[in-house]
């Protein structure tokens, strides 16, 4: 039997999806024809942004590139439009009046940017912001240049925030009130427009464009009702899409605003489906790219008489500008029985508003700190009932089940059917029954039902359960408070220090009402930690909060002396490094040299007083502190790589020089561990450490999350890139993530297990603002810690000293 | 009663200790406020840890080889059974004295 032929019109976001899900479900099914009016195959369209600004080039963001349409039979044929569809005759006429039949259409037109039929408006560049075409004319403009850009939304703010990133001069003119009005309230978009002013762009909110100016052709000016003019050498308008139905309409299927589909993604005619912008589903269109997956897998799934609805969800918004952070989801108009929740920090540019209705959150709206904006969103996806933890709700998903919020009435006024755990599907009700079965400590309820039993995120709502079911035959374990100083959990001191701005161990102990004067040897630690993390440059480390082994920059002993670890970088060493070793080994009577399990020698048993002297002997021969004793950078080990081995893909061995170099002396939660191997025989053992790389032909092997301590885990693979230079940043990027969230002593195993694999994945690999944004962090935090301890120490060896001697004066 | 004088205050961090050497063996200052040190015991008696290295909070220390916390005042470990020496210790304007016979000492050098 012949296969099916299938004719895709489009090659876009929403194609390009259908494609691989049908590829991948049965590659035989069809034979497929693309069409692309665009002279080239599908690619990220929403990722034409970065390309603007200079962070990312057109080859990163194709998504489907020619070798992929060879080896799956597509047959390409972009840079030619179909003009007509004969739905009777089942077939397509393209531009040029070639005729080809098909069995299934498949519809992807997208849609057309509206241009506003200004007087002027079909000068010279006049352009809109849509394809790599409109992207590369505003590439052509730097410094010198003028650019006014029609229209305050999500598009044009991008298209303005790319170009000034490249020295042009940029004004938005936008007809509203405020910024992004669609997505963000009035507080945000003021706080919107201040972050995009300092970026030097001009904004002008309620402006009236009247008409377009022109000299030889060309576009000169702007002129608004007001009378002024303003002088432009490109005009971008970006003022809103329309669906691309033309096709269709002609060809005689139902069209409303678009093309008309089913639950199915079929268009009034039973062989001809339609996916993405052009689509109006349930009296809906779409401009965002998550329903159009959705709608993708669907279309996919009916092209092989499978059954599959499509579903209309809420959505969310980011903006793509680095440095303006905003979130928006669901409905936040004022409104009768709507109430409003809203935290300001002015200091620190944070702006929160929650919108309620009845005990339902409808509408969010985050500026400046928006890490919450996934939970909330999800509330209003599910739409949670939240009145039990409407006092705290604002704080985020960390500080629920904090006590203020008095968690466990909360708990016990969930319903029966609330899912307690994500990962393993598992409900309330089935909990509280495995307890009432016999089930009364949290392993017998994990055994039972496999709550928590996944990233373990939900394991103090099970023990919020447990309690609210056996009362006092259950207590919470004490190591949900972060020690006995405090009611307040690691993730709600974290939390509090960011949204309260506490810059100070004080702060700490005054406002979240620590019990203890100073705290304890468990708290000081942690909070010292979340401190520096947060306000690298308010705050500044505390050596007396800190473990005796960071503070005198070496491991004591059980003796009480001291081992010490000079680094290698990337195990590499020298003679003259050696030598130096040795000689410092024998002026300070060593008694045990020995290699380390990373890669580097350890002098162990050196007195305290001694230990400036020794870092003096070895910093003259450029030797420097190996944090062997750190909650930091501790080594990256290499393999020889392609300097020598046969086998090597890469320079394994001078990719964990640079990635140690960058690294060193930042304070991590738990000891960071990093790898680098040249192939997969993986010789460094990059498997199983924190992060850990291995250098395949095609580029980098990207791996989190492994360990061979207490725990052995091997890593999982968070990206594979092909540069070296990306590997790096991504690198950089997770750490920096660990560094800011992660509860203290946790390694970043524990770490991922709680925020998924998937959630890095999105905001360290996918989310490339978000990426250069945590590298940039962590560049602010190194330029305070990427030093020698050591070399700090040495100048004031007299503290390592005793104060006093008076046994020598007994002796007078 | 004789008072040497050891030291200056702000030689010692705050919330930090520093180790004097005594005919009684080693004692560790603690400095617990901006004016206020205790004298005790440098050697903790489960396996002998070094306390002042330990984390001082409070007007307590606790031990780093395996974190058992003393009372500076008592000397007493909490939780555990226990007990380190105590010695007199008092200020004068910025200065550390420390008990003379407490330590070992017939007199002030
Ligand atoms: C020196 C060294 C052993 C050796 O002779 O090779 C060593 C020595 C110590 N390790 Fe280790 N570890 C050493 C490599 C390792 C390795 C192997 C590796 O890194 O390739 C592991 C397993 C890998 C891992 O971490 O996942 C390892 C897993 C641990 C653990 C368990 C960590 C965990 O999360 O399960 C601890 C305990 C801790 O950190 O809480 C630990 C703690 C310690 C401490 C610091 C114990 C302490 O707190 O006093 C030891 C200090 C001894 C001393 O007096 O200097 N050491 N330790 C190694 C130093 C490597 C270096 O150059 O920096
Ligand atoms: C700069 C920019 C930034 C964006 N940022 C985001 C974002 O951050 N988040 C988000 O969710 N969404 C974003 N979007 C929107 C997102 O890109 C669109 O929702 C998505 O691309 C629509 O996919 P589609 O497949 O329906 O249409 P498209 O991707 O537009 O593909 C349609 C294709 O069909 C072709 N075509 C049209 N007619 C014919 C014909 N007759 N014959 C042959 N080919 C034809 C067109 O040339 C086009 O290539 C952004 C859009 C732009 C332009
Ligand atoms: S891992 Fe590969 S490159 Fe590295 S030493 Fe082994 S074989 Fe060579
Ligand atoms: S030596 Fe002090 S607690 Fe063990």
């Amino acid at each position: 039997m012949r296969k099916q032929r299938l004719i895709v019109i489009g090659a876009g976001m929403a194609s390009g999806r259908v494609l691989d899900h049908l590829i991948e479900a049965d590659p035989d099914a069809f034979d497929i024809t693309l069409f692309n009016a665009e002279p080239r195959g599908n690619y990220n369209r929403i990722m034409l942004s970065p390309v603007l600004a200079g962070d990312k080039s057109y080859e990163e963001i194709v998504t489907h590139d020619d070798a992929w349409y060879a080896t799956h039979n597509v047959a390409c044929r972009f840079g030619e439009a179909i003009a007509r569809v004969d739905t009777a005759a089942k077939a397509v006429t393209t531009q040029t009046g070639e005729v080809l039949a098909y069995d299934k259409l498949l519809l992807a037109t997208g849609s057309t940017p509206f241009i506003i039929p200004l007087p002027g408006h079909d000068l010279d560049g006049v352009i809109a912001y849509r394809d790599l075409e409109d992207t590369r004319k505003m590439m052509a403009m730097g410094p010198g240049n003028r650019v006014v850009v029609i229209g305050g939304g999500l598009l044009g703010l991008e298209a303005a925030a790319g170009m000034a990133a490249r020295g042009v001069d940029v004004t938005v003119v936008h007809i509203m009130g405020h910024l992004m009005e669609r997505q963000l309230d009035e507080t945000a978009g003021f706080l919107l427009r201040t972050s995009l002013e300092e970026k030097g762009i001009t904004i002008l909110c309620g402006a009236n464009s009247q008409q377009v100016l022109g000299a030889d052709g060309h576009v000169r000016a702007l002129r608004l009702d007001d009378g002024t003019e303003l002088p432009c050498d490109l005009l971008v308008m970006a003022v809103g899409i329309r669906p691309n139905a033309a096709l269709a309409q002609t060809a005689g299927l139902a069209v409303g605003k678009g093309i008309h589909v089913d639950d199915q993604m079929i268009t009034s005619d039973n062989d001809v489906l339609a996916v993405g912008e052009c689509v109006e589903h349930d009296g809906a269109l779409f401009g965002l790219v998550a329903p159009l997956y959705d709608q993708a897998k669907v279309a996919a799934q009916t092209l092989l008489g499978q059954q599959a609805a499509f579903t209309q969800k809420s959505l969310s918004t980011k903006l793509k500008v680095t440095g303006c952070d905003l979130f928006s989801a669901g409905d936040f108009a004022d409104g009768t029985g709507r109430e409003d929740i809203v935290f300001r920090d002015p200091a620190r540019g944070i702006y929160k508003r929650l919108v309620i209705e009845g005990d339902r959150l409808i509408g969010a709206v985050m500026y400046g700190d928006t890490a919450d904006g996934n939970w909330f969103f999800g509330l209003i996806r599910d739409a949670t009932p939240i009145e039990q933890m409407r006092e705290t709700l604002i704080f985020g998903p960390a500080y629920q089940g904090g006590t203020q919020s008095d968690p466990l009435s909360a708990v016990a006024a969930l319903p029966r059917d609330a899912e307690i755990c994500g990962c393993n599907g598992i409900c309330k009700g089935t909990i509280t029954d495995a307890i009432a079965g016999g089930a009364t400590d949290l392993v017998a309820v994990r055994t039972a039902t496999k709550a928590s039993a996944s990233c373990g995120t939900c394991t103090g709502l099970v023990e919020q359960l447990l309690q609210v079911t056996l009362g006092d035959a259950f207590t919470i374990p004490a190591s949900q408070t972060l020690c006995g100083c405090t009611t307040l959990s690691h993730e709600d001191v974290r939390r509090l220090i960011k949204s309260r701005a506490l810059q100070s161990q004080p702060a700490v102990w005054q406002e979240l009402g620590w019990s203890t004067p100073n705290g304890c040897h468990i708290c000081r630690p942690a909070v010292n930690y979340y401190l520096l993390a947060d306000w690298p440059l308010a705050y500044r480390d505390d050596p007396q909060s800190r473990f005796v082994n960071e503070r005198k920059h070496a491991n004591i002993q059980k003796d009480g002396k001291f081992s010490v670890v000079p680094r290698m970088w990337g195990g590499i060493t020298t003679p003259a490094q050696l030598r130096a070793i040795a000689d410092a080994a024998e002026r300070f009577d060593v008694p045990t040299v020995k290699v380390t399990g990373g890669q580097r020698i350890d002098l162990l048993g050196v007195k305290g007083p001694d230990l400036p002297l020794i870092w003096a002997d070895l910093n003259r021969a450029g030797l420097v502190s190996g944090h062997a004793y750190s909650k930091g950078l501790r080594t990256v080990k290499t393999c020889v790589g392609t300097d020598h081995c046969r086998f090597g893909t890469q320079d394994s061995t001078g990719l964990g020089i640079k990635l140690e170099k960058i690294l060193w002396g930042a304070w991590t939660p738990h000891k960071l561990k990093l790898a680098v191997s040249g192939c997969p025989r993986n010789c460094a053992e990059a498997t199983c450490k924190d992060i850990g790389v291995v250098c395949v032909d095609s580029g980098y092997q990207i791996g989190i999350g492994g360990a061979a301590g207490m725990d052995v885990k091997e890593t999982e693979l968070l990206a594979q890139v092909p540069s070296e230079e990306e590997a790096i940043e991504i690198v950089v990027a997770v750490t920096q993530a660990y560094r800011e969230g992660a509860r203290y002593l946790d390694r970043i195993y524990k770490w991922l297990g709680k925020v998924g694999l998937d959630w890095v994945n999105e905001t360290v690999v996918d989310d490339l603002e978000n990426r250069k944004a945590l590298v940039a962090r962590f560049e602010l935090s190194q330029s305070i810690y990427r030093k020698d301890p050591w070399a700090e120490h040495t100048v004031d060896a007299k503290k390592y000293a005793p104060l006093a001697d008076l046994t020598m004066e007994a002796a007078e | 009663m004789s008072w040497i004088d050891i030291g200056h205050i702000d030689d010692i961090p705050l919330l930090g200790a520093r180790v004097v050497k005594t005919p009684v063996g080693c004692v560790a200052l603690f400095r617990t406020g901006k004016a206020e040190v205790f004298a005790a015991s440098n050697t903790c008696p489960h396996k002998r840890g070094p306390l002042s290295e330990g984390i001082v909070h409070g007007q307590k220390v606790t031990c780093p080889l395996h974190n058992w916390v003393f009372d500076l005042n008592t000397g007493l470990a909490q939780g555990e059974d226990g007990q380190i020496a105590v010695y007199p210790v008092r200020l004068d304007g910025g200065r550390i004295l420390l008990n003379a016979a407490a330590i070992g000492k017939r007199s002030a050098a």
